[in-house]
């Protein structure tokens, strides 16, 4: 715990994420990764594109140390993922996964929401606390003592936003976070990502959504990263695009949005 | 879980059928033996927490929750046999194969364990003798026989969906045995020895082929689709080579090999056996002691000499009928030593024989492995 | 490890009996049944006690008697085996209705049969009353090692998702024109039992992964703190302390 407490009062803070030479491959034989290189700096909002089948998943599940057995380092806030911090890096590292109802798996609401935290030792009032303050970053405190399963699909996302708020993470990493939602979930769930103070990694292949909320882009496309730059300008070079299975939706032009990214 | 389309006359069918389908009730056993092996039952799951540990990893717990389930369910999907009489898995070789035998136990454990609460299927009183007969011999035989022919026959998938078919298939006879001597010892009727054990041996082969066929194809499915999820199969794997921008590198091991996982859990494991063969052999034999019940009547109505008679004269092992307390002292203690025997000799035996043939491999087999669990 | 809904053998009330922690009605099923086991089984009107015991806590349970009925159908095939006891056991014959029967098979069969029901109805009792996720957390307290919870846990969770593959497995097979019959039928049965396997497991894996990710490390974190008051325990105990005072009356007698 010394060397954690180290890590994050360093005078200059490492970036929130380091990701050095990652390689991994299943052992059924399958390699996804062949060296990833990138790192995230501290309250970056960042989007990483890639292809159905890139190893995007496989990246993020480095993230957080489930799996590991590869080459390369990943390092989160300077301290590097490894047997001896997992309890700290999974705090650390906050992911939402893409089907909410693999996230949301306690009879109600606040119980979910407190999973986190409880597991990393909080209770009574402090952690109800944090159950509250996490529900309410996503506009959720009324649902608090409903069941999951009877929210609406952009509800049940917001909550599973809120299951990793609750961790306080330094950083938060969505995969596809906008699949499936309704046009009006998902705006309510843009305002709700721009509004919260935290590092976001956020791993899709919906590039209007990434230029919206992040101004810097990874293009991740057989297991390296090809392609690092500002999302407007990475999505408007169409041979990048092209050579990376990345399209845009039909009338979409990048050069016309004047987001974040751009 | 259990239809019985036709019991008829067929006596010996409809006790095997009744064992295999709803487990051992509460008050079918007498009350020492039930907790004879409810102290065996304590010590093998003791010992397999101990060694479980060693077996599963963070990704792999869930699994063993999963092999649960899958019993629990499978036990549900009666297949067919003959003469209108349907079995279904005792799940204790598929268990240890994909988790392990040591987690395989406890596996089987919180099945019977769930089923006794949830379902009333097996008597809560009766769970050391479902446990015993049901977890403790079937994953000990089948992961004794399936290691040994895994280490036998070429290192191949298909050797090991040949290994699971052998290994299920003598599970279920086995388990069957044990259940006999057990039933010998602490039965709270007086069924005769012969008729329990050609009933429940005889059908029990004929359920082994479907367990074996049941446990060799979803063995063999897994290991084609998810090798990494076959326990059995761990040092089949192929070390990794991983490509770091053109150039090919070697991955370090992300797996402990199987002999730095299993030389220390062998050994706890020879000493829990012999600790529940002394335990099993003694308790029995002072617990059958005390008259029970039956006994009790019997002796009350003075028929108990004629009675006796007739079950010594009628059985073809007349050795285990009860003639006078010295007797029956005398005979209980031996076949709970036979209960517990079948396992010591089947499993150790087999564990004996691999493991002389690894200390051969020694040499090749510890530079295959370094050690190092990353998760 | 909620599933989210309550499972099919809890009937939701707000009885006493429901109320009552999950550890202490598991320690009195457990101490009912033993007592019950340990019963003479001579002492018939014992057991007539025990199951006037049960049928008061079916009353505070407020368990209707047809679903307490309706789900003691379970130990239906072994009623069909104790049946069959006092034709198949050795030891004196009495003639009854012509039929030559085993004494020794006729006390064998009254014996399972007693004992059985009796424990099958306790522990039916208890599922109807209690939340699976409540039985685990009972277990838990009961120090039951939290490997086993962990199995256990995890295993009612895929217990979801097995149903609902095989259910959806068998229905692609029957509405193909298959049904299971002969020896002819146990590949079949066998590939879908491994593809149910794989199907299953991936399912549920992705869940583990969100657990792990919040920081799982093997049990469920406690977030209400569930203690039984003193007053909890004795009521929850008098069924078994009654059963006992029955059970010692049985064996004096």
């Amino acid at each position: 715990m010394v060397a954690v407490t180290d890590a994050v009062t360093d005078v200059t803070p490492s970036p929130s994420l380091e990701v050095a030479g990652l390689a991994f491959a299943y052992p059924d034989g399958h390699q996804a990764l062949f060296g990833v290189d990138f790192s995230v700096a501290r309250g970056e909002r960042v989007a990483l594109l890639g292809p159905n089948g890139a190893g995007k998943t496989t990246l993020v599940l480095h993230l957080n140390g489930i799996l590991t057995g590869g080459t390369g380092t990943v390092k989160v806030a300077g301290l590097p993922v490894g047997r001896q911090h997992m309890a700290e890096i999974r705090r650390r590292v906050g992911i939402v996964f893409q089907d909410p109802d693999d996230q949301l798996f306690m009879p109600t609401v606040r119980e979910d929401v407190a999973f986190g935290p409880a597991a990393a030792g909080l209770k009574g009032p402090e952690l109800e606390e944090r159950v509250d303050r996490a529900l309410v970053q996503v506009g959720m405190a009324e649902f608090k003592d409903r069941p999951p399963h009877h929210l609406s699909f952009g509800q049940r996302r917001r909550v599973a936003v809120a299951t990793v708020l609750a961790m306080e993470p330094e950083i938060l990493v969505l995969d596809e976070p906008s699949s499936n939602l309704d046009p009006a979930s998902r705006r309510e769930l843009a305002d709700i990502l721009r509004s919260l103070d935290v590092t976001v990694l956020m791993v899709t292949h919906d590039l209007p959504y990434a230029l919206e909320l992040c101004p810097r882009s990874l293009v991740l496309s057989e297991g390296v990263i090809a392609a690092d730059g500002k999302t407007g300008e990475l999505l408007s070079d169409e041979e990048l695009m092209r050579a990376h299975r990345l399209e845009l939706p039909f009338g979409f032009d990048p050069r016309s949005v004047v987001g974040e990214g751009a | 879980m259990c239809d019985t389309q036709a019991p008829r006359s067929c006596k010996w069918f409809a006790l095997s059928h009744y064992h295999r389908t709803v487990h051992v009730p509460d008050g079918f056993i007498d009350a020492p033996t039930s907790v004879a092996t409810g102290v065996v039952a304590a010590a093998a799951v003791a010992v397999s927490l101990r060694g479980a540990r060693r077996e599963l990893d963070e990704r792999t717990a869930p699994l063993a929750g999963l092999v649960a389930a899958f019993i629990f369910a499978v036990q549900m999907l009666n297949f067919p046999v003959a003469a209108g009489t349907s079995g279904h898995l005792l799940g204790g070789a598929l268990a240890a194969i994909l988790v392990g035998p040591c987690t395989g136990v406890l596996v089987i454990s919180v099945v019977l364990l769930m089923q006794g609460i949830l379902f009333a299927d097996g008597g809560l009183t009766a769970l050391g003798v479902n446990i015993t007969c049901m977890g403790i011999v079937t994953v000990l035989v089948a992961y004794g026989l399936f290691r040994g022919l895994v280490k036998i026959l070429p290192r191949t998938r298909r050797s090991v969906t040949a290994a699971s078919f052998v290994a299920a298939l003598v599970s279920v006879p086995a388990s069957a045995l044990v259940f006999t001597a057990l039933y010998a010892v602490g039965g709270t009727t007086d069924v005769s020895i012969g008729k329990v054990a050609t009933a429940m041996v005889g059908v029990h082969i004929l359920i082994g082929v479907g367990e074996a066929a049941i446990t060799a194809l979803t063995v063999g499915a897994v290991i084609a689709v998810r090798p990494d999820l076959v326990y059995g199969a761990r040092d089949l794997r192929q070390r990794l080579r991983l490509r770091v921008n053109g150039e090919l590198v070697d991955a370090p091991a992300a797996e402990p090999a199987v002999p730095v996982a299993a030389r220390s859990p062998r050994r706890i494991w020879a000493v829990g056996l012999v600790t529940s063969l002394v335990l099993a052999g003694f308790v029995s034999f002072y617990a059958s002691a005390d008259p029970d019940g039956l006994e009790k009547v019997a002796a009350d109505k003075g028929i108990d000499e004629k009675v006796e008679e007739h079950a010594a004269a009628d059985s073809p092992l007349a050795d285990y009928g009860v003639k006078d307390v010295e007797n029956a002292r005398l005979s209980g203690g031996l076949a709970g030593v036979i209960g517990v025997g079948v396992t010591v000799v089947a499993g150790t035996g087999v564990f004996w024989a691999v493991r002389r043939r690894r200390t051969a491999e020694g040499a090749d087999a510890s530079d295959a492995s370094p050690a190092s669990t990353s998760v | 490890m909620g599933t989210g809904h309550a499972h099919k053998l809890y009937r939701h009330g707000h009885s006493p009996v429901h109320a009552l922690p999950p550890h202490t009605k598991l320690a009195a099923v457990f101490a009912f049944v033993i007592v019950v086991v340990s019963t003479p089984r001579e002492a018939m009107w014992a057991f007539g006690l025990y199951a006037v015991l049960l049928a008061v806590v079916a009353c505070v349970a407020r368990v209707p008697a047809g679903f307490l009925l309706k789900r003691l159908l379970i130990e239906v095939p072994f009623v069909a085996f104790a049946v069959l006891m006092p034709f198949v056991a050795e030891g004196e014959r009495v003639e009854v209705l012509g039929m030559s029967l085993s004494l020794s098979g006729l006390w064998g069969a009254w014996n399972v049969l007693a004992k059985g029901t009796l424990g099958v109805a306790a522990s039916v009792l208890l599922a109807s009353t209690t939340e699976l996720r409540a039985l685990l957390l009972g277990l838990q307290r009961l120090k039951l090692p939290p490997l086993l919870v962990q199995i256990a846990s995890f295993m009612i969770r895929y217990g979801d998702v097995i149903t609902d593959e095989m259910r959806r497995m068998r229905i692609a097979r029957e509405s193909r024109g298959f049904d299971a019959r002969g020896l002819r039928h146990w590949g079949v049965l066998g590939k879908s039992a491994g593809a149910l396997f794989i199907r299953s497991y991936e399912r549920g894996e992705r869940v583990h992964l969100a657990m792990v990710s919040r920081g799982y490390a093997g049990s469920m974190p406690v977030i209400d703190e569930v203690t039984a008051s003193r007053a909890q325990w004795s009521y929850a105990l008098a069924l078994p302390f009654a059963a006992l005072v029955v059970c010692l009356l049985g064996w004096s007698l």
